[in-house]
C-alpha cells in the first residue's frame, strides 16, 4: 500500500533507531511535523534558534555516538543552520540534517521562504541533496544516514520539498543501500603498517600525535595499549584531548598553539613522529618548515585526503584508527625509552603549566575546581581562552568526554553542545565551560534547557572582554582594544586602553538572566568559593545552574606561539 | 605549475557540476578547462578537466574529488596515451576578397573546415589538439584584426594503439 511522503519519513526516522530529533517548525515542514506528533518513539527537542540545534544535535552525536537528527523549515530555518553544519563538518560529526523545502513546481521563482540550501552547503556538508521525486525519498534517506556515519562521519543535508513530503509512494524502506562512488576505507594496508613500526622500533625518541580520529574511532584503549607496551610518550591535539588519560604516566599534554612546552619541545625533538587521526591543521604545526625537523612521520587517517596535504609524511597509511592501532599492538614489543622520557619530564618542570597563586583567582583554580568536583561525565567547551585553559587543565579520563569545537572554533557552542548532551545523558553531569562572549551568542537556549529538563551547570568565566581577541591585542596590537570590551558604551572614551575605575557596569547580569529563566545563579568572586559553588550546582537536578567566575581581564592563555612561528618558539610569560 | 589532466568520471545528477566546479573555486586550485557530457551510460557523466598545478597540490586535488560522494572514478590522464581534441569556431570578419583568400589557406593547411561564409566573413570549424587550436588562434590574430573565437574545452579517451594529444 502507498503511504505518503511524510509517513515513510517517520517510518525511516523509526527504523533507523532515532529517539531524538531536534527540530524547529515552520511552514514548509508542518507536514512532517503533524506526522512526528502522532507517534511516540522519537522525542522532538525544540531549540530557540536553529543554529542552536545544530550545536545540541553534535552535543548529542558526540556524546553517544549516535547520528544527531535536526529538522528544520526552509529559507532562514536552513540559513541558520550554516554556521552549525560547518562546525560538525570541520569536527566529523555525524548528523542528517532534513530542511524543509517549497514545493518542486516552485523552485527557482523566488517564492516565500526559498533558498539554496543544497547549494549553500555544499563545501560544508559530507553530501547534500534536493529529494526531487518521491519515488526516491527512501533510498536517500538511507544514503544520507550511511554516508553521514561511515568512514569519516560528517553531517550530511537531505532538503525536503513540501510537495514530496505529501505525495503517495512507495511505504518500503530499504534496509541497506550501496553507493557506486562512496566506499570508506575498510581495510588497512598491512606493509605499509610493518613499515611504520619497523621506523617507531628503530626510533630512539618516538612520540605519538594523537588526534580526534582516535577518539571517532573509538581507539582510546588500543592507544594506550600501545604506548603502553612500547614506552611512548603521548601528545595530543585539541580535538584528540581525552584519546589518553591526562593522567596517564605516558601523557604529556596537548601540542600546538597553546600547547603543553614539554609536548610543543618533544614534537620538535622527537626522531620519529607517529601520528594518527590528525589532519595537521595549521594550530598544531605552525611553521610547517620547523614542524618535527628531526623527525620521520608516520601518519594514519582513515581520510586519504587529509595525509600529505599539510605536512609531507614518510609512511603514509589509510586506515581506521582503531584497525591500525589493533595491528599494531599485535607486533608491539617494549622499547627502551627511559631517557627520552626523563628529559620530557624535565623539560615540562622547566616550565610546567601553572598559573600565579598569590593574587586571587585564576581560571586555572576554576578548573582544577572542575577537577575535583567531577570524576565522571561530559565538558562541553566554548572557544576562546576559556576553551583553551579547559584544554589545558581539564583532567580527562575514561569517564570523562571532553566536547569542544576545534576546527571551525564556533562562538556559540559550547552552551547548546551541551544541552544536547545533557538531553542524550541525563544521568551523567554535564558541565559546560564558556566565556562571557561566546555564552550570549546562544544563551537563549536556556529556555530550552529547561523545558527539556536539561540541568547542566554552566561554568561562566567572566572577564568583561572578548578574552582571546583581547590577548592579541594586549600582546601585538599596543594594548588598543579595538571591539573586545563588552563593557563599552558610547559614553567612553575613544581611545581606552583598558579598565579605568569608570567604566560602564556590565551587561547583562547573569544572575538575573539566570533567574529569568528560573534557572539557579551562583557568583563566585573569591577562589575559597570555588568548591562550594560547584557543589552546589551538583545538588540542582532541577534546573540548570549558571555559576558566574568574576576572573581578572588581563588573564592570559600562556603558553602561546604567535600565528605562523615554529611551535618550538612559545611566549612562555 | 604545469598543466595535468583529469577523466572524472560522475553521477550524472542536479549540482555534480556545480559541486565539482565549486572545489576548485572554493580551495584556489588553477582550473584551465572542464567539459562535460553524458557517457555510453546515461546515469554516468564524464568531465575532462584541465588543471595547472604542482604535484603535492595535483595529489591533492585528485584525493579531494575522489571522496565526494557523486564522483565514481578518478582517472589521471596526465601520462596516458590518449585522444584529445578540442572544438574551436574562429570568426574573422570584415574581411577583403584577399583575406578570405587568406583565411582559406589557413584553413587548408590547419586541415579544417570552413563552416560558413558571408559577404565579408569566414566561419572555420576546428577539431584539433588545444595546441593546434592555439596555434591557429595566434595565426588568426597575427593577420586579422577582427576576429572571434569560441572553444569548448578539450575532451579525451584513452588511446586504443595509437595516440594523439
Amino acid at each position: 500500500m502507498d503511504i505518503t511522503g511524510r509517513k515513510l519519513f517517520v517510518r525511516a526516522l523509526q527504523e533507523e533507531g532515532v529517539d531524538t530529533i531536534f527540530g524547529y517548525p515552520g511552514g514548509m515542514v508542518t507536514d512532517v511535523m503533524d506526522e512526528l506528533y502522532k507517534q511516540q518513539d522519537i522525542r522532538l527537542v525544540l531549540p530557540r534558534h536553529e543554529q542552536a540545534l545544530i550545536h545540541e544535535a553534535e552535543g548529542y552525536a558526540k556524546s553517544t555516538g549516535k547520528v544527531g537528527v535536526c529538522l528544520v523549515t526552509s529559507g532562514p530555518g536552513a540559513t541558520n543552520t550554516i554556521t552549525g553544519l560547518a562546525d560538525a563538518h570541520y569536527d566529523n560529526i555525524p548528523l542528517v540534517c532534513f530542511t524543509g523545502q517549497v514545493p518542486l513546481g516552485l523552485i527557482g521563482n523566488d517564492a516565500f521562504q526559498e533558498v539554496d540550501i543544497v547549494g549553500m552547503t555544499r563545501s560544508i556538508t559530507k553530501y547534500g541533496v534536493t529529494v526531487r521525486s518521491r519515488r526516491e525519498l527512501g533510498k536517500i534517506i538511507k544514503m544520507a544516514f550511511h554516508i553521514a556515519r561511515t568512514g569519516k562521519p560528517g553531517p550530511v543535508l537531505v532538503d525536503l520539498p513540501k510537495d514530496i513530503q505529501l505525495m503517495p509512494g512507495d511505504a518500503h524502506y530499504p534496509q541497506s543501500v550501496s553507493i557506486r562512488g562512496y566506499k570508506p576505507n575498510e581495510g588497512v594496508h598491512v606493509g605499509q603498517l610493518k613499515k611504520a613500526y619497523k621506523l617507531i622500533k628503530s626510533a630512539q625518541r618516538p612520540l605519538i600525535l594523537a588526534g580526534g580520529g582516535v577518539l571517532l574511532g573509538n581507539a582510546q584503549e588500543e592507544l594506550r595499549r600501545l604506548a603502553e607496551t612500547m614506552r611512548i610518550p603521548v601528545v595530543t591535539t585539541v580535538m584528540g584531548k581525552g584519546a589518553l588519560p591526562s593522567g596517564h604516566p605516558y601523557y604529556i599534554g596537548n601540542s600546538g598553539m597553546h600547547g603543553r612546552y614539554a609536548a610543543n619541545i618533544a614534537v620538535s625533538e622527537c626522531d620519529v613522529l607517529f601520528s594518527i587521526g590528525t589532519r595537521f591543521n595549521d594550530r598544531i604545526t605552525g611553521d610547517l618548515n620547523e614542524f618535527a625537523p628531526k623527525a620521520k612521520i608516520v601518519h594514519i587517517d582513515i581520510d586519504t585526503a587529509a595525509i600529505s596535504r599539510n605536512v609531507v609524511v614518510d609512511v603514509p597509511i589509510v586506515a581506521d584508527a582503531k584497525l591500525a592501532l589493533e595491528k599494531l599492538n599485535e607486533w608491539a614489543e617494549p622499547k627502551n625509552t627511559k631517557r627520552w622520557l626523563e628529559e620530557i619530564r624535565a623539560l615540562d618542570k622547566e616550565n610546567p603549566l601553572e598559573m600565579r597563586r598569590d593574587k586571587g583567582m585564576t581560571p586555572q583554580m576554576v578548573m582544577e575546581g572542575i577537577n575535583a568536583a567531577f570524576d565522571r561525565g561530559i565538558i562541553t567547551t566554548d572557544v576562546g581562552q576559556h576553551q583553551m585553559w579547559a584544554t589545558q587543565y581539564i583532567e580527562l579520563n575514561e569517564h570523562k568526554k571532553f566536547i569542544t569545537s576545534g576546527g571551525l572554533g564556533t562562538m556559540g557552542f559550547g552552551f547548546p553542545a551541551a544541552v544536547g548532551a545533557k538531553i542524550a545523558n541525563p544521568d551523567q553531569p554535564v558541565v559546560c565551560i564558556t566565556g562571557d562572549g561566546g555564552f550570549q551568542m546562544n544563551m537563549q537556549e536556556m529556555a530550552t534547557a529547561i523545558a527539556e529538563d536539561a540541568p547542566v551547570i554552566v561554568c561562566l568565566l567572566n572577564n568583561q572582554y572578548l578574552g582571546m581577541v583581547r590577548q592579541m591585542q594586549q600582546l601585538f596590537y599596543g594594548k588598543r582594544y579595538e571591539a573586545t570590551c563588552l563593557r563599552r558604551r558610547t559614553t567612553c572614551p575613544p581611545n581606552c586602553k583598558g579598565p579605568n575605575g569608570a567604566c560602564p557596569p556590565y551587561l547583562p547580569d547573569f544572575m538575573q538572566f539566570a533567574k529569568a529563566y528560573g534557572a539557579h545563579g551562583i557568583r563566585v568572586e573569591r577562589e575559597t568559593e570555588i568548591a562550594a559553588a560547584l557543589a552546589e550546582a551538583k545538588s540542582y537536578t532541577d534546573a540548570p545552574t549558571v555559576i558566574e567566575f568574576l576572573i581578572s581581564s588581563d588573564e592570559l592563555v600562556l603558553p602561546m606561539v604567535q600565528g605562523g612561528n615554529p611551535m618550538s618558539k612559545m611566549i612562555l610569560k | 605549475m604545469k598543466n595535468r589532466w583529469i577523466a572524472l568520471y560522475v553521477e550524472n545528477d542536479v549540482g555534480v557540476l556545480a559541486k565539482v566546479s565549486g572545489l576548485f573555486s572554493g580551495k584556489s586550485y588553477n582550473l584551465q578547462s572542464l567539459t562535460v557530457g553524458t557517457t555510453e551510460d546515461e546515469t554516468v557523466s564524464r568531465m575532462t578537466i584541465c588543471v595547472a598545478s604542482d604535484d603535492i597540490t595535483f595529489e591533492q586535488i585528485k584525493k579531494q574529488l575522489n571522496r565526494m560522494v557523486e564522483v565514481i572514478k578518478v582517472i589521471d590522464l596526465t601520462n596516458v596515451p590518449l585522444h584529445m581534441k578540442e572544438i574551436l569556431f574562429a570568426k574573422v570578419l570584415r574581411c577583403t576578397t584577399a583575406d578570405k583568400e587568406e583565411v582559406f589557406q589557413i584553413a587548408q593547411v590547419f586541415d579544417v573546415q570552413v563552416a560558413d561564409i558571408g559577404k565579408d566573413s569566414v566561419l572555420l570549424e576546428c577539431k584539433l589538439t588545444e595546441r593546434r587550436n592555439n596555434e591557429l588562434i595566434a595565426l588568426l590574430r597575427s593577420k586579422f584584426r577582427h576576429i572571434e573565437i569560441v572553444r569548448g574545452g578539450a575532451v579525451a579517451i584513452e588511446s586504443i594503439s595509437t595516440s594523439c594529444r
